[in-house]
C-alpha cells in the first residue's frame, strides 16, 4: 500500500517533465547559490568556525542532503492549516490509512530531489578532498549520516506540523524551525555564540545533523557544548525526537477531533 | 435489532473566541438507524447535520452522550470503521487532482486493501452503474462537476462499505447527472442492502432515496417519519401552476383548492391545495375540463419552509 501511495505521486510528477525538470534544475541552483554565501565568507578569512572551506562543504553537503530527505517525505507538512481550514483533512480521517502516511505520500514533491543530488554530491566530494580516512566505523556513519540527519529533520517538520493543530495559521511559525534549523545545520555551529549553539544542539538538535558527524569524520576538535564525540549522537537523538514527535502529533489529533489532551 | 447507527443523547459545543462564549452545534440528539435502513437528513444550514455526521464517522468526538456506528464508537476506531462506511462530502473532493480518476480508484482499493480480483469486478460494476468509462482516464481537474460528483460516489462506494454516508451529494448538478445519480443509489442499495444516510437541501433526493425523513433544526431532532407524514401533518399546501392556451378570467375549483393568483392577463394560473384533500391528477382534470392547458408545473414546499412550519406549530 504505502507502495502505491507514493508511486502514483511519482508517477503523476513525472508526467509533466518539463515542469519536473524545471523545478528541480532551480532547487539545485538554490543549493548552490547558498553555498556560494559561504564560499563569499571564506575567500576572506582562511577558516569558518575552525574549518577550512572544503572542511565547510562537508558540512554543507551533509545538511543539505539531510535536510532534502526530509523535505521530500514531509515538506508539505506546514500546509496542514490549509487543509484543517478547508475541510480537506476530513477527507483524509475517513479513510484506513494513518494520517500522518497520507500527507507524507499526498505531498511528495520530487522536485526537492534537485536539492538532495547537489548536496549528497557536494558532501562526497568534499570528504574525499578533506582526506577522509576511513575505519570501518566511520565509513558506516559517512553512510548513515544523511539518512539519521534526514530522521532528525524529518521529526521537527512533523512537531511543527503538528503544532499546527493549535496554531491557527502556523505554517509561518513552522517554517522559523524547519528552514531554520536547516540554515543552522549548514554552517559550523563553533560559528554561533553559546546560548544559539546550545539551542541548536540541545534543543533543536541542528548541529548534531552535520556539524559533530563531520567533526568525527574528518576527526576534528569540537567547540564547546559540541564534543566530537557528539557525532554519534544522532541515531538515538533522531529516535528521540520522532517520538516526541509521533507523541504531538497525536496529541494534535486528538485535539482536533475534541477527544482531549 | 441491530442498529447501523446508534446516538443516544449527544451534544457537541464549540468553543468561540472573542467573544468568547460555547456555540451548541448539537444539543441532545437521539438517533436510531436500522441496518439497511435510508434516512434523510435534513435542515437548515446550521442546523447541526455536518457536526452530527462528523461525529458518525469519527471526526469529531461528542461533548456528552454516547454514538456507536457499526457496533464501533468512531473516534477511538476511526480506522477500523473507515473500512465499514463510505462518505462523500459534497463539496469537497476525496479524489486525487492531477492523476486520472482510475488512478484515485486504483489507491483506495489498495488504502482498503481489496483484492485485485475483487476491486476489479466492484470497479467495473461502479463504472457501468454511474457511466465513468467516457471519463476514466482523464485526470480529476479536467473532470466536470456532474463527472467528478458520480467519481467522488464511486470512490465511496469502492470499498463496498455497510453505511454510506452523504453529504450533499447533489448539490450544484443538473437534473440529468441528479437522476443518474439517484438511479444508481438506489440500484446499488438493493443489491447490497447497504444503510444510507442523506443529507441534502433537495428534497426530491430524499423522495427518491429515502424510506424515512429526519428534520434537524437548532442540533435537535424537530421531525422523524415519512416525508408524506411530515407534509400531511403540517398540511403545507401544494401549488400548481397551469398556464393555459386561452386567457381564461376564473377557474371552477373544487372545495379547499383556491387561486391564489391569476397572470400574464388570464395565462397563468396559481392554485394551492392540501394533498390530503385533492390528487393533483383529479385537480388537473378539473382545470382541462374548463380550459384547454398549454403547460403545467408544481411546486413542493422547501424544506426550510417545513422547518419553520414545525416550530410554527409547536406550543
Amino acid at each position: 500500500m504505502v507502495r502505491t501511495l507514493y508511486g502514483s505521486r511519482i508517477r503523476a510528477q513525472l508526467s509533466y517533465r518539463a515542469s519536473f525538470a524545471a523545478d528541480a534544475g532551480s532547487q539545485a541552483l538554490l543549493s548552490i547559490i547558498e553555498f556560494l554565501e559561504l564560499w563569499v565568507i571564506l575567500g576572506h578569512v582562511d577558516t569558518f568556525g575552525g574549518l577550512t572551506l572544503v572542511q565547510v562543504m562537508v558540512v554543507f553537503g551533509l545538511a543539505s542532503a539531510a535536510f532534502a530527505i526530509a523535505d521530500l517525505a514531509f515538506g508539505e507538512i506546514d500546509g496542514l492549516s490549509t487543509y484543517i481550514r478547508s475541510g480537506k483533512l476530513e477527507t483524509l480521517l475517513v479513510r484506513p490509512v494513518p494520517l500522518l502516511l497520507q500527507i507524507s505520500s499526498l505531498d511528495l514533491s520530487l522536485r526537492r530531489l534537485g536539492r538532495f543530488v547537489v548536496g549528497i554530491a557536494m558532501y562526497i566530494t568534499a570528504l574525499v578532498l578533506a582526506g577522509f580516512d576511513p575505519t570501518p566505523a566511520t565509513m558506516v556513519l559517512a553512510i548513515l549520516a544523511p539518512v539519521i540527519g534526514g530522521g532528525i529533520f524529518s521529526a521537527l517538520f512533523v512537531m511543527a506540523g503538528a503544532l499546527q493543530f493549535w496554531l491557527i495559521d502556523g505554517r509561518e511559525f513552522a517554517n522559523a524551525f524547519t528552514y531554520g534549523g536547516n540554515y543552522v545545520a549548514q554552517n559550523p555551529a563553533a560559528v554561533f555564540a553559546l546560548p544559539m549553539r546550545a539551542l541548536f544542539t540541545f534543543v533543536i538538535p541542528a548541529s548534531l545533523v552535520a556539524y559533530a558527524p563531520t567533526l568525527v569524520l574528518l576527526d576534528l576538535p569540537g567547540p564547546m557544548l559540541v564534543p566530537t564525540w557528539a557525532g554519534w549522537l544522532g541515531l538515538p537523538v533522531a529516535l528521540l525526537a520522532w517520538m516526541l514527535a509521533l507523541l504531538l502529533w497525536r496529541a494534535g489529533v486528538r485535539r482536533y477531533t475534541g477527544a482531549g489532551g | 435489532m441491530t442498529w447501523a447507527i446508534d446516538l443516544q443523547n449527544i451534544t457537541r459545543e464549540f468553543t468561540v473566541r472573542r467573544p468568547r462564549r460555547v456555540v451548541r452545534a448539537v444539543d441532545d440528539l437521539t438517533l436510531q438507524v436500522a441496518d439497511g435502513e435510508a434516512v434523510g437528513f435534513v435542515g437548515a444550514n446550521g442546523a447541526g447535520k455536518s457536526t452530527t455526521i462528523k461525529m458518525l464517522t469519527g471526526i469529531l468526538m461528542p461533548t456528552r452522550g454516547t454514538v456507536r456506528v457499526l457496533g464501533r464508537r468512531p473516534v477511538p476506531e476511526r480506522r477500523h470503521l473507515a473500512r465499514e462506511i463510505g462518505v462523500v462530502f459534497g463539496q469537497r473532493s476525496q479524489l486525487w487532482w492531477d492523476l486520472p480518476l482510475r488512478d484515485s480508484f486504483a489507491i483506495l482499493g489498495s488504502m482498503h486493501r481489496l483484492a485485485p480480483s475483487a476491486q476489479a469486478a466492484r470497479l467495473a460494476r461502479l463504472v457501468e452503474g454511474l457511466d465513468l468509462a467516457p471519463f476514466l482516464d482523464q485526470p480529476v481537474r479536467q473532470l466536470s462537476l456532474g463527472q467528478r460528483m458520480r467519481g467522488e460516489v464511486a470512490a465511496a462506494l469502492l470499498h463496498s462499505p455497510r453505511l454510506v454516508v452523504l453529504d450533499e451529494p447533489t448539490i450544484g448538478l443538473d437534473m440529468i447527472s441528479k437522476e443518474g445519480l439517484r438511479r444508481f443509489l438506489v440500484e446499488d442499495r438493493a443489491e447490497r442492502g447497504t444503510t444510507l444516510l442523506l443529507t441534502t437541501h433537495d428534497m426530491a433526493d430524499v423522495e427518491r432515496l429515502c424510506e424515512r425523513i429526519v428534520v434537524v433544526s437548532d442540533g435537535r431532532t424537530a421531525y422523524d417519519g415519512t416525508l408524506a407524514g411530515l407534509r400531511d401533518s403540517l398540511r403545507t399546501p401544494r401549488e400548481l401552476v397551469v398556464d393555459l392556451a386561452a386567457p381564461l378570467g376564473v377557474l371552477e375549483l373544487p372545495e379547499g383548492a383556491q387561486t391564489v393568483a391569476v397572470e400574464a392577463g388570464g395565462i397563468r394560473h396559481r392554485i394551492r391545495f392540501h394533498a390530503a384533500e385533492h390528487s393533483a391528477a383529479a385537480l388537473l382534470a378539473r382545470i382541462t375540463a374548463q380550459a384547454e392547458v398549454a403547460d403545467l408545473s408544481m411546486a413542493e414546499p422547501a424544506i426550510e419552509d417545513l422547518v419553520r412550519e414545525i416550530f410554527a406549530r409547536r406550543p
